[in-house]
């Protein structure tokens, strides 16, 4: 048996977990704070919230953020899955260029992803705005969408698409009837990821957006840098705790679904 | 979708990768031998397709290697490689120091726990890497949160915002995750029977993870440096929000360069700079992924 943890392994963990949520729980309690300074506690007020809601720029690039995400992280996904089955059964030439460009777009440096599809964009005279934000992120967000897949695909009993195949199934029905549904929490939680990061992305949409098409980080960005402002801590509060809730949700749903898969094997 | 399937799955990602990726790396290539010019884009020369080989000629002629030239000649640019590579390196250092332990951690505790604390640690991640970021300035800030902290505890401010200690905290703040999961995945992977081995032979616990456990983690290790070290050293928004205005790293040059100076030529030549400085570790982070599939 393994032994359990010593004081120091959970003294570890406690000051690693302390270090990566302190900064987060300190954004969250400032935007409640009647007072604009971050120095002064104020008093609890949901004033800044409501500050919010009346900025009208504000809610544009939300909206923008929104749908540059949704349609992005869709396509991810979708790519994502086609290259995750194409890594994990393998066999065909070239595979190991494949894997390799998948890879190279994992660690990326941003700026020159951004850098490098803007003179694409502008090369062939895609006037810029949703749809090049939009490409863009699907090209930044498909390499995690086809890890996460990959994942759930290489624990994948092969045995049960081929038995539906050895009962007369074409393959691609075969994959759409028995092992998307199967893969399907794998495939949500690539989704997820591909639309939190395309939430979060500042550095390729200010490469490849145009006039009239600010993502929420374009905004958040140019206001930070005015200084800090509670308005971006409420808008902050209200993003972290949309994204934990999804998260949380996703796991979740993925936890009871192993679960399941246990009990049936 | 048997045998072959694959390969057709492979087509249209691999399109995408050819299309979005790999064709605009040569964009890139191609416009950092160009010179700047007041026009939009902001570049000459470029192909004219309507006067078929002639175009081409002109624009052969038109390519120089100005951009690179300038990157040798101005000391700005080696500077702000040499300091990118070395607060990527002190923070890759940093990271494997302060991961390790909390992998380790994670990987001793029993299994129920263990699932719920790999999620704890990977949720900040998901969580917007600006707004993060943004945190650190209102603690550390002169009149932040840590000196608020600092002074009811007695003792004197420390004014570290917009100087390089600011940017390496957040540089490992940001990329905690991304060392913890790596070196946690070997380690959580680790044959048990083995420690149990090192004991039975007389090891002392100490002597058995440190010539059994952690020996056996370093491939763990390595994929958590590369996965922290490349992208760290073009990281532009850490450098851009915490350090001052002389904390120079490449991300960020490329930024003001296109941005602020409409330098296309030379932001695409920095780009390259910075690509061919991590083709060697890109190349060493492929084969390390190889290995762990295979």
């Amino acid at each position: 048996m393994r032994r359990g943890p010593s004081t120091f392994n959970i003294a570890s963990i406690v000051l690693g977990l302390a270090f990566l949520y302190a900064p987060i729980v300190i954004l969250v309690i400032y935007s409640f704070n009647a007072s604009r300074l971050v120095t002064v506690w104020g008093g609890f007020s949901t004033r800044w919230y409501k500050a919010l809601l009346q900025d009208a720029q504000m809610l544009d690039a939300v909206w923008m953020t929104v749908r540059v995400g949704a349609v992005s992280a869709t396509f991810s996904t979708i790519l994502g899955v086609l290259a995750a089955i194409a890594l994990v059964r393998g066999g065909f030439r070239g595979r190991t260029v494949f894997a390799g460009g998948i890879y190279a777009t994992l660690v990326m440096p941003e700026v020159i992803l951004g850098l490098s599809l803007l003179l694409l964009f502008v090369s062939v005279g895609l006037p810029r705005g949703f749809w090049t934000v939009t490409l863009g992120h699907t090209t930044l967000t498909l390499a995690y969408a086809t890890v996460v897949v990959q994942a759930r695909l290489r624990s994948f009993d092969r045995n049960l698409e081929e038995a539906a195949q050895d009962l007369g199934c074409p393959p691609w029905k075969a994959f759409l009837l028995v092992t998307l549904p199967l893969i399907a929490p794998a495939v949500a939680a690539a989704w997820v990821l591909a639309f939190t990061l395309s939430l979060d992305d500042l550095v390729i949409a200010s490469f490849t957006s145009g006039p009239g098409a600010t993502t929420l980080p374009m905004r958040l960005y140019s206001q930070v840098r005015l200084g800090v402002d509670p308005k971006i801590n409420a808008i902050s509060t209200i993003l972290i705790g949309l994204v934990a809730t999804g998260v949380i949700a996703t796991y979740l749903v993925q936890q009871r679904a192993a679960r399941r898969g246990d009990q049936r094997s | 979708m048997r045998r072959g399937g694959s390969g057709l799955a492979a087509a249209l990602p691999l399109l995408w990768l050819a299309v979005f990726f790999a064709f605009p790396f040569m964009l890139v290539g191609r416009l950092s031998l160009s010179d700047t010019a007041l026009s939009i884009p902001p570049y000459t020369p470029r192909i004219d397709w309507n006067q078929g080989i002639a175009g081409l000629q002109t624009f052969a002629r038109g390519l120089d290697i100005e951009a690179y030239a300038r990157l040798i000649s101005d000391t700005l640019y080696l500077d702000a490689w040499l300091s990118s590579l070395r607060l990527a390196g002190i923070a890759t250092v940093l990271l494997l120091i302060i991961g390790y332990p909390i992998a380790y951690g994670i990987s001793r505790c029993p299994p129920a726990l263990r699932q719920a604390l790999v999620m704890a640690v990977i949720l900040p991640f998901w969580t917007s890497f600006l707004i993060r970021i943004y945190a650190w300035i209102a603690i550390l800030k002169p009149a932040g949160v840590l000196n608020i902290a600092l002074g009811a505890l007695g003792l004197p401010p420390v004014d570290i915002l917009n100087t390089e200690i600011a940017v390496l905290l957040g540089l490992v703040y940001a990329y905690l995750p991304f060392m913890v999961l790596p070196l946690y995945a070997v380690l959580d992977r680790q044959d048990h029977s083995l420690i149990e081995a090192a004991q039975d032979l007389g090891a002392t616990p100490f002597s058995a993870f440190w010539r059994v456990t952690f020996p056996l983690s370093l491939s763990g290790a390595a994929a958590g440096a590369l996965l922290c070290f490349i992208p760290m050293s073009g990281e532009f928004v850490i450098p851009d929000l915490l350090g001052g205005s002389e904390t120079l790293m490449l991300g960020r040059v490329i930024w003001t360069e296109f941005f602020a100076n409409r330098d296309w030529p030379a932001a695409s030549a920095v780009a390259i700079a910075l690509l061919a400085t991590l083709l060697v570790p890109i190349l060493l982070f492929e084969r390390q992924q190889k290995q762990v599939i295979a």
